[in-house]
């Protein structure tokens, strides 16, 4: 499979109390369709990923104010939802609607607008991607599942506190050459373990925070790109699966299994393995899911994923450099674009054009999980 | 939480009323409509689980949501029961430094929350850990 990524556009991340949610869509959307060199009239359909208008703005149907504020109306405009894998259920419908021959060019993005409400009320909502009645009404938190995770993965294969702090240091390292990211702010090991504890074992450091932002894409099939573009950046595969709502219906915790049933499928149709990935953006909305996510991924062996962070394998100029961009963690969380912006940000790397982060790759990977692990989804993007 | 949407769920919250397959004997905890195993085949039943179990993993909740501010710090586990299923819930009663992976725990009738200051009292189960009960 190939699809044509024509141009991406991403707004800022971070708190943007100045803008309004259909703001920042329409700002990447406008940046992605100018890197495109597509016109509006080219566009035939928008597949928008948001978690949560309902919660964080009062405002479902969402899908039409984007496009109504997109002056794209009358071309169809759908929601795709799937918690904070909601941009990359947006991705996937873009490439699908593609392959399927129903479209030509379609917009991709994802959006999300989590400040105009108390940060209390944010992170009810981000609980919401956990079983409300089995889980979250028991007195689970959305950080608190992490924990979960993060202390048996301890327990069963040895990874440290430090291993796990380490993952944030590195993304807030790589997010200060990102011109886009919510933090500029280099941390070291110390400061994590110092930061307030949330969810035992894990503290304020080591959860992504809240976040405005935006992220779109233009999708072609490969006849239409050579219309606009010599040499786009190819979408080969693409992947997806489900798993059990709650954590405690998952028997083999803390292993998450959407994530590595969503990667064979992608690894199956690009015809690549995770020996040829070279950049990487995963889902680090906590740290240790950047850990369990590099082992469910086939980077490292399963239980290595603390131990290969230490030794250096994950950072930039290592042997795969993991969350270029900053990751979740400091590049910032706008759920619903987040799975979108991991793939703009692989675009800019294959391109070379991801500046002072530029890493050497022909063939990157996205990874974005919704809630605890009860939806991933994993594209595979080359150069052409 | 709503009145009828606890209610509905009242004999799983106060007594542990799960289901279990008579087609494969899996038990399932809360209870479901459809055996995931056996699809069209399975035949479910009501089932009473007897509330022991051991600590499958567990935090300590410092940042709570709304209506367990008052509780922090308080341990939250995934249960396992004896009887197969796997359960999300507090262990109350202990300090919270006392709880190791692998520890018998059982589950006890305590308030979960409340809503608001003139709503609904919400009960259920929470677990504690049992004597003699230490890590494997």
């Amino acid at each position: 499979m190939r699809v044509a990524v024509l141009g991406v556009g991403v707004t800022k991340f971070g708190e943007h109390w100045e803008s309004s949610f259909s703001q920042l869509f329409v700002e990447a959307g406008s940046k992605a369709i100018v890197d495109a060199g597509v016109d509006g009239k080219d566009l035939e359909a928008i597949f928008v990923g948001n978690m949560s208008g309902g919660r964080f703005i009062d405002q479902e149907h969402v899908s039409a104010l984007i496009a109504d504020h997109a002056g794209l109306t009358p071309i169809p405009s759908s929601r795709l939802e799937g918690a904070c894998a909601s941009g990359g259920l947006a991705l996937r419908q873009g490439v699908m609607a593609i392959l399927s021959g129903f479209h030509d060019v379609v917009v991709v993005g994802g959006v999300e607008k989590m400040t105009d409400i108390l940060s209390e009320d944010t992170t009810e909502t981000l609980a919401t991607a956990a079983n409300q009645e089995w889980e979250a009404f028991l007195g689970m938190t959305f950080p608190g599942l992490y924990a979960l995770m993060a202390r048996k993965h301890m327990h069963d294969f040895g990874t440290t506190r430090e291993q796990l702090a380490m993952v944030s240091v590195k993304n807030h390292a790589n997010a200060m050459n990102n011109p886009n990211a919510q933090y500029h702010s280099a941390i070291t090991v110390g400061d994590v373990l110092k930061s307030p504890m949330v969810a035992d074992p894990l503290r304020l450091l080591d959860c992504s925070p809240i976040t405005d932002g935006a992220a779109c894409m233009i999708l072609a099939s490969e006849e239409r790109a050579r219309e606009f573009t010599d040499a786009p950046i190819y979408i080969t595969g693409s992947g997806q699966a489900s798993s059990a709502l709650s954590l405690h219906d998952r028997k083999a915790i803390p292993v998450v299994d959407a994530t590595s049933n969503a990667a064979r499928e992608a690894y199956r149709r690009a015809g690549k393995g995770p020996k040829d990935i070279g950049v990487a953006e995963v889902h680090d909305a906590f740290t240790i899911g950047e850990i369990v996510a590099i082992e469910g991924l086939g980077f490292v062996e399963m239980g290595e994923g603390g131990r290969a962070t230490e030794e250096g394998i994950t950072q930039m100029g290592g042997r795969i450099p993991v969350n270029t961009s900053g990751g979740l963690k400091a590049k910032g969380h706008p759920v619903g674009a987040t799975g979108i912006a991991q793939a703009v940000e692989v675009t800019l790397q294959l391109r070379g054009a991801a500046g002072k982060r530029q890493v050497d790759a022909d063939v990157g990977l996205t990874h974005n999980v919704g809630g605890s692990g009860g939806t991933a989804v994993v594209h595979i993007l080359e150069k052409g | 939480m709503s009145v009828p949407r606890f209610w509905r769920n009242q004999q799983s919250r106060y007594n542990l009323v799960g289901v279990k397959c008579t087609n494969c004997g899996r038990t399932y905890f809360p209870p479901r409509s459809l055996c995931p195993s056996c699809r069209r085949l399975g035949k479910l039943e009501k089932f009473k689980l007897r509330g022991r179990g051991e600590v499958v993993t567990y935090t300590v909740i410092h940042t709570a949501t709304d209506g367990f501010g008052d509780q922090v710090p308080y341990v939250m586990a995934i249960i396992r029961m004896e009887e197969g299923p796997q359960l999300t819930a507090q262990i109350a009663d202990c300090d919270p430094s006392e709880v190791r992976i692998g520890m018998k725990v059982e589950a006890i009738f305590r308030k979960i929350q409340e809503d608001g200051t003139a709503g609904l009292i919400h009960y259920g189960y929470k677990f504690k850990l049992l004597e003699g009960g230490n890590a494997l």
